[in-house]
């Protein structure tokens, strides 16, 4: 699973969905695989405004990940002056779109659920005493 | 109208996959009819940022691969970002792989509009993952921009379980019909999967442009999920797009677009 990917996920329980605290999931014991991926520099600067920056910055850190600068780079740091792609954005591909996450948990830091990953398949099915 | 070529789906293992049949086609030549086409273009271009398609129940992922190779066809831009659930955890390895091939396949095919200067070639959207889980259960609120589902509807007595993990105590045989029975079997009218949907898609679909396409059979009586839709609080729209199998003025499936109007 794509580092990108946990940027839109949350907690299944509804009870979490209001709590601050169920996102971002936190990964455990989180077995890490590159997966080499052509960068898309265009796709890169335009996601960036939907990913929240605080969120991946404490995964990042969790996983012991090179750490990200405290905000979002702006559009004038991810392109050179020739209009290339920058350090940044090269930066941000490699860790957005090509850290996966291959086996390990997903921890829910408002009920303490963990939902496993495995063959880089994460599980959000609940048992039925949760749903 | 272009026909744009349907992803491969020949390494899926159909005995615990839904196979591509009748319904997930007519999903790909809707999505990639003039009307819809036209309708998701006026909807998405324009907008900083970037869309993201999730579809449910992705089954062998003909329809996830379809729309995130056609990205720039259907959607009018290709920073678009793509994610599919399904219960099946085998549906979940094969979408995946279907998607990725597919995407390979558009960008190593030569086009005319494909330019240098763009890495990749321009056409296709950013597949990011499939998931185990329930529906949209684990998406972050309201983020959601075009959702697509193919459910389980055809009426039967019973709705199968799905459980967390596959048991090992049952036989292969056993496990793969209890699998595959997630892919029709719809309880009342079949209707009780599509209309847990339903009752979710305004707390799942982004609040300004949110837009999802979910079929439906004659037997699910779609003129009347249509009203029933018309009716939500906050002004939602519900319009039958595509349709198959014309039989005495019926059409055996219909798809219906769902959106909020301005
Ligand atoms: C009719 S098949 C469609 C498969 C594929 N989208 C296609 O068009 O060929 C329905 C799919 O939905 C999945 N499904 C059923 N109920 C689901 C649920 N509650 N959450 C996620 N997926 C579900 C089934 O496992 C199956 O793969
Ligand atoms: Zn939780």
């Amino acid at each position: 699973m794509k580092l990108l990917t946990l940027n839109f996920l949350t907690c299944a329980r509804k009870a979490c969905k209001t709590s601050a605290a169920s996102f971002p999931l936190h990964p455990r014991e989180a077995e890490l695989e590159q997966v080499e991926l052509d960068m898309n520099p265009q796709f890169i600067r335009n996601v960036l405004p939907r990913v929240e920056w605080e969120a991946m910055r404490s995964i990042s850190q969790e996983l012991g990940l090179p750490s990200l600068p405290d905000t979002a780079p702006g559009p004038e740091e991810l392109a050179d002056a020739e209009g290339g792609p920058t350090q940044i954005l090269k930066d941000l591909h490699t860790l957005l779109m090509e850290t996966t996450i291959a086996s390990g948990k997903l921890l829910c830091a408002n009920c303490g659920h963990e939902y496993a990953i495995k063959e880089g398949i994460a599980n959000f099915l609940l048992p039925s005493h949760l749903v | 109208m272009a026909m744009l070529p349907t992803p491969l789906t020949s390494h899926v293992s159909y005995d615990q996959v839904y196979e591509p049949a009748e319904d997930s086609y007519l999903l790909l030549d809707t999505l990639s009819s003039g009307t819809e086409t036209a309708f998701l273009r006026a909807h998405f271009s324009g907008h900083p940022s970037v869309p993201l398609v999730l579809e449910v129940g992705t089954g062998s992922g003909v329809v996830l691969a379809f729309i995130t190779a056609h990205a720039e066809h259907v959607l009018g831009r290709s920073d678009v970002v793509t994610l599919g659930t399904d219960l099946n955890i085998f549906a979940c390895g094969a979408a995946s792989v279907t998607v990725v091939d597919a995407v390979e396949a558009t960008q190593s095919m030569p086009s005319s509009e494909a330019r240098e200067d763009t890495i990749p070639k321009p056409g296709s959207g950013v597949f990011l993952d499939t998931l185990k889980m329930d529906l949209a259960s684990s998406c972050r609120p309201n983020i959601v921009d075009i959702l697509i589902f193919n459910p389980p509807y055809v009426p039967t007595e019973h709705l199968p379980t799905a459980h967390t993990e596959e048991s090992s105590t049952q036989t292969t045989f056993d496990r793969d019909s209890h699998l595959l029975s997630f892919s029709y079997a719809g309880g009342t009218d079949g209707m009780e999967v599509t209309n847990r949907l339903l009752s979710q898609l305004p707390s799942i679909l982004s609040p300004d442009r949110g837009v999802a396409y979910v079929l439906l059979c004659a037997q699910n009586r779609p003129e009347e999920v249509k009203s029933r839709i018309r009716e939500w609080e906050g002004g939602w729209c519900a319009e039958t797009v595509g349709g198959s199998g014309k039989k005495a003025g019926w059409e055996k499936l219909s798809i219906i677009r769902i959106w909020k109007g301005v």
